[in-house]
């Protein structure tokens, strides 16, 4: 009733082959980008930005990445952390290092570093496989918060290591720094988030996106039937990394301003953002979004409950957070193991033949 | 003989205690695996609640007391007793006993031939909860674990070996607690070795390790042996967990012992428990000699955590599948 | 669908709760940011239960602040930058007079923003140590004492004990690999070619339950003296290393941070001798332990479980509660206004002076160093002393008074690298 494709004919291919083929989705998706675009920055405060928006932003964009890796290419990958130190220590030295370039192009230029970067560290993966692959992934993990730790050009020879983003403007808008005003930072992110995730979308129904598919679901056989695995894996080693990049630079840059690589950029931020591709759905952009929003506004809600509404001591809450968190998880997956994007698709398919049961 | 060559084989031996412990924490991850496919993260977890519950039952420590005194307003924290370690030690492998049902009533059960990577998931979720659970029963204070395990060099070793070298040389140092962890660590997988061979339970579990459907088929009880292997894997937790609370006593980071467990078990293969040894070994070994070689004096040091995965991943482009793991056969 | 809009708008309502739950109150708001929980908890609980149990005393005793009931909002960072943000940005709203964000890592984050919002930060004895330099940091105080303050008062302690010759001497420097422990080194540097001692490296990776190797080069190297910059889990397994290794206790050193209970206890009687540099009491010889026990423990009010109270970190809060406590007051005494603001909170730290006679009246008589902030030294004079551990009395002993760092190397350190932020983030060298 509401979701239905009746009556939604397409007289031309393209029409057919466009990223929302059903007029509801594509409504949907227009009012949500119309209410991201028009009416959150008009009421958005520094609590709701830096505690929850900016968060769940730059997790999209991390969550996607390793989406196209571990959902779309069956590469599972807990590299995570160190691949976005690469992207944030990157976007440190351009931006230090050429004051003038603008902050977009360094944020984007650090995110190709990071591909660079990614496919050296993925080029085992030709060899290695499954869980033996993911430990491997650790190596890169551990290397890299190591490297950015122990060589002092990386932080420009600070006293302590850690790096600080230095204001940049755009359009004569503060992007860094301290003096930042919510609507211009959040908007920086949007843009990019909607820009990535657009082109993701369409990478995955392209060509690429069917050989990684090929290579996750049987690899022996996508190479028999000749998809090249070097070029499969690389390829997808390498754009996971460049959105993985990009979220470590704005994760440095425009959230935090201050980073320090071992406590940041840690192994745990690689669980974190698995978690979050698990949850929402592996093999989904959507999914990289309902996780990110699932993991980033659990914590704080539950926070906000337990110790705002009910006034519980801070450490029991947190202790209990933990414990709601993890049985989230489990319960989670044993209700839903595809995640909360296949939750969606059964809402969709409900929702099609609503009020008819049948 | 030089002092050099001297520190040298010091070191090795160092390395080769380390690698003991990082196996005791490997040996849980290999026996859930090997029965059940399933990467078990939450294995360092375990080891921390295990010698959390340890202590808080040989102190006497009241379980949930800050919950209570938080929801009602009490002060209380001890029973007023102290447990006898022996005693203790009972009580906490029933523990974890009845861990290993709740898991298989909870969890398992439910997530029958679901992906491996769902199952592995599912184990961080369990790791998660049992973090919150574990430090809202017993508290996230530090905690001195006493098992009546001595401390310190070994003296006997280091006068007996002093002839070696010149004066600078002090003899070998060995860690009279690793030598413990050592003859443990042997006792260990002796008996599980044993169990696994000469017993009934373990039969059922090699046949359940081999293949699941032909040990269904064969009357075996998938769900009973997974309640025994993740007891198992409880109790080793409790040794691994006992062996380092020893070390730096009982708090938080004892469940990142995991991550020294993660390269072992790549080196090893996920499911061979000689493996896991073996792997150990080599890791401790490896990560000690390239911090004393090359490490300290070239890299500025602390090289250890980042080269045992090299090491194992250098060992993996030649043995995808660890040196003890069962080959990998790929059909389409 | 109309379940979504439901969950939506609990959602919604329940994250609003902070704000609409908490109208404008007229008292003195102080945020601790706490960590009970993570890998450094065991040092957490004892600081922020110290903090609110000072705060506590003051309501109850003194009826506040010059009048004004003091607030302590408690938020959980359990050590994560990204809740410290949260925390920071949840709590500012109410009106947060100074922040403590008692880990490495929000201190660097918090000091852009704090300067953006004018709420000053006090880091005690952490973060960014060329703060200091109240010039170019106008919004961040870290008196009485800093790392580097802690680096040279370990090097004065070393000449103290030789005669005032460490030449040829070795020094080994066991640290936490993080930004925290690399803190010292520069100074540590400069003083090895003043004083002419050798200095050796050794960086341990968090969380450093495993030393082996560094101390098995100690043992080899055999350096005279030994001192750490650790934190958590790390101090007690160093010191368990040293014990094992049979290093003298009394050659090693720890910072402040690597000087609690928590760190010596575990070891037990093996780690008797063990130094730690500090810059306030220890004990709860006090008579100030005296009110809190009769205004606030036996009314049923201690924070925490209670069992904290006289440990080293316990104290560290107290004082720490105590500073901003003053700091309020001298700012009520200039602006001549009861309710202050985050604004006037910053001139009266600014204006700080703690004096022998004002810790006497305040119960805490030789607890903490002398001394004066002014605009151009936010750190003070870095007056710190050594603090031994008894394990057969299961204390920390006081050795000697509190006394001066070498401020030629350190100031000279401090501006060199204040200088550097200043034109990193265009900030102007200013004084008003």
């Amino acid at each position: 009733m509401i979701y239905r494709e009746v009556g939604d004919f397409k007289t031309t291919y393209r029409a057919d082959g466009q990223t929302f083929p059903i007029r509801f989705d594509r409504w949907r998706y227009y009012a949500v980008l119309l209410v991201a675009f028009a009416v959150v920055p008009f009421i958005i405060n520094d609590y709701w930005l830096n505690a929850v928006l900016l968060p769940f932003l730059i997790y999209s964009i991390a969550a996607i990445g390793l989406n196209i890796l571990t959902g779309y290419c069956g590469q599972v990958s807990l590299g995570t952390g160190g691949f976005m130190a690469v992207g944030a220590y990157s976007c440190y030295k351009l931006m230090t290092g050429f004051p003038d370039l603008n902050i977009m192009i360094c944020v984007l230029v650090s995110g190709i570093i990071t591909a660079l970067v990614g496919m050296l560290f993925g080029l085992p993966s030709l060899r290695i496989k499954g869980f033996y692959l993911a430990v491997a992934t650790l190596a890169a993990q551990f290397f890299l918060v190591w490297m950015f730790n122990k060589v002092a050009w990386f932080y420009n020879y600070s006293a302590s290591g850690q790096i600080n983003a230095p204001e940049r403007t755009m359009f004569g808008y503060k992007i860094t720094g301290a003096e930042t005003s919510a609507p211009v930072t959040y908007l920086f992110c949007l843009v990019l988030v909607v820009i990535l995730a657009i082109v993701a979308r369409n990478l995955t129904r392209g060509h690429l996106g069917r050989s990684w598919m090929a290579i996750r679901d049987m690899d022996i056989a996508a190479e028999i039937i000749g998809v090249n695995p070097l070029k499969a894996k690389l390829t997808a080693f390498g754009i996971s990394s460049f959105y993985i990049g990009v979220a470590g630079a704005l994760l440095f840059a425009v959230y935090l301003g201050a980073v320090e690589v071992g406590e940041v950029f840690g192994i745990q931020k690689s669980f974190l953002v698995l978690f979050m591709i698990i949850i929402g759905g592996l093999g989904s952009i959507f999914g990289s979004f309902a996780g990110a929003a699932f993991m980033v506004l659990l914590p704080v809600l539950l926070k906000n409950v337990l110790v705002g509404t009910l006034g519980w001591p801070t450490d029991i809450a947190t202790h209990l957070e933990f414990a709601i968190v993890g049985a989230l998880i489990v319960m989670f997956l044993i209700l839903e193991p595809h995640g909360l994007a296949q939750l969606w698709r059964i809402v969709k398919e409900k929702l099609r033949l609503w009020p008819f049961p049948h | 003989m030089s002092a050099d060559f001297l520190f040298g084989v010091e070191v090795l031996l160092n390395g080769l205690m380390a690698g003991v412990m990082y196996s005791l924490v490997a040996l849980g991850f290999v026996l859930i695996f090997k029965a059940s496919g399933i990467f078990n993260y939450a294995q360092g977890v375990m080891a921390l609640f295990a010698a959390q519950t340890l202590v808080g039952i040989q102190t006497g420590l009241i379980p949930f007391s800050h919950l209570i005194n938080a929801m009602l307003g009490t002060k209380i924290h001890h029973f007023g007793w102290n447990v006898p370690t022996f005693i203790a030690i009972l009580i906490t492998i029933g523990i974890m006993v009845l861990f290993a049902i709740i898991v298989e009533k909870l969890i398992l059960k439910h997530l029958v031939n679901q992906e491996p990577i769902i199952l592995f998931m599912a184990t961080i979720g369990l790791a998660y909860f049992l973090e919150g659970f574990g430090d809202l029963m017993w508290g996230a204070e530090i905690k001195k674990l006493d098992v009546g395990i001595p401390q310190g060099g070994n003296l006997w070793i280091e006068e007996s070996t002093a002839f070696l070298g010149g004066d600078d040389f002090y003899g070998f140092y060995l860690d009279t607690l690793d030598i413990y962890a050592t003859v443990i660590a042997v006792i260990l997988v002796a008996s599980l070795i044993l169990f696994s061979q000469y017993t009934k339970t373990g039969r059922a579990l090699r046949a359940v390790a081999d293949d699941h459907q032909a040990a269904l088929s064969v009357g075996i009880s998938l769900r009973t042996i997974w309640v025994i292997v993740w007891s198992i894997a409880g109790f080793v937790a409790l040794v691994a967990g006992v062996m380092w609370g020893a070390k730096s006593g009982v708090q938080f980071s004892l469940s990142l012992i995991a991550l020294k467990a993660l390269p072992v078990l790549m080196l090893g293969g996920f499911t061979s428990i000689p493996g896991a040894i073996i792997g150990g070994l080599i890791i401790g070994v490896g990560e000690k000699l390239f911090e004393f070689l090359i490490g300290a004096p070239f890299l500025g040091g602390a090289t250890e955590n980042w080269f045992a995965y090299m090491l194992a991943l250098v060992f993996l482009i030649f043995r995808p599948q660890g040196l003890f793991g069962e080959k990998i056969i790929e059909r389409v | 669908m109309k379940l979504k809009t439901l969950t939506a708008m609990t959602l919604i309502a329940a994250m609003g709760a902070p704000f609409a739950a908490t109208p404008a109150l007229a008292d003195l708001v102080f945020p601790s940011l706490s960590y009970r929980t993570g890998p450094y908890a065991a040092n957490g609980i004892p600081f922020a239960d110290g903090y609110e149990d000072y705060f506590k005393l003051i309501n109850a005793r003194d009826g506040g602040i010059g009048g004004e009931k003091a607030r302590v909002i408690e938020c959980e960072t359990g050590y994560n930058t990204e809740k410290g943000v949260e925390c920071y940005e949840s709590t500012k709203g109410e009106g947060a007079l100074v922040y403590q964000p008692l880990s490495t890592g929000i201190t660097y984050q918090l000091i852009p923003k704090s300067a953006a919002d004018g709420i000053p930060l006090h880091t005690m004895g952490y973060g960014r140590t060329s703060a200091a330099n109240g010039k170019v940091f106008n919004t961040v105080f870290n008196y009485p004492a800093n790392y580097w303050n802690g680096a040279s008062a370990v090097v004065n302690h070393l000449l103290d004990i030789n005669d005032g010759d460490i030449k040829g001497k070795t020094l080994a420097l066991v640290y936490h690999n993080s930004a925290y422990g690399k803190e010292p080194i520069r100074t540590l540097e400069e003083l090895s070619k003043k004083h002419g001692f050798e200095l050796t490296l050794l960086p341990v990776d968090h969380p450093g339950q495993e030393q082996k190797s560094q101390w098995l080069q100690i043992r080899r190297e055999k350096p005279d003296y030994v001192t750490m910059w650790g934190w958590g889990v790390m101090n007690a397994t160093a010191i368990q290393e040293a014990a094992n290794i049979r290093y003298p206790m009394e050659n090693f050193i720890g910072v402040w941070w690597s000087g609690s209970e928590n760190d010596v206890r575990p070891v037990g009687a093996k780690a008797n001798g063990y130094k730690a540099v500090n810059f306030h009491g220890v004990g709860d010889d006090y008579p100030v332990y005296d009110d809190l026990k009769k205004h606030v423990y036996d009314a049923g009010d201690a924070t925490g479980a209670g069992d904290q109270h006289g440990t080293v970190l316990y104290n560290r809060g107290m004082y720490a509660a105590m500073l901003a406590v003053e700091a309020a007051k001298k700012a009520q005494e200039i602006h001549d206004v009861a309710d202050i603001t985050p604004a006037m909170m910053r001139d009266g730290m600014e204006a700080l002076e703690i004096t022998e006679e004002k810790m006497e009246e305040l119960g805490l008589p030789n607890f903490g160093p002398s001394f004066k902030v002014s605009c151009e030294n936010h750190g003070g004079p870095g007056l710190v002393t050594v603090n031994q551990w008894d394990a057969k009395a299961d204390s920390w002993e006081q050795l000697g008074e509190y006394s001066e760092s070498d401020m030629d190397v350190i100031g000279a350190l401090i501006d060199e690298d204040s200088a550097a932020y200043a034109k990193e983030n265009e900030v102007e060298e200013a004084c008003s």
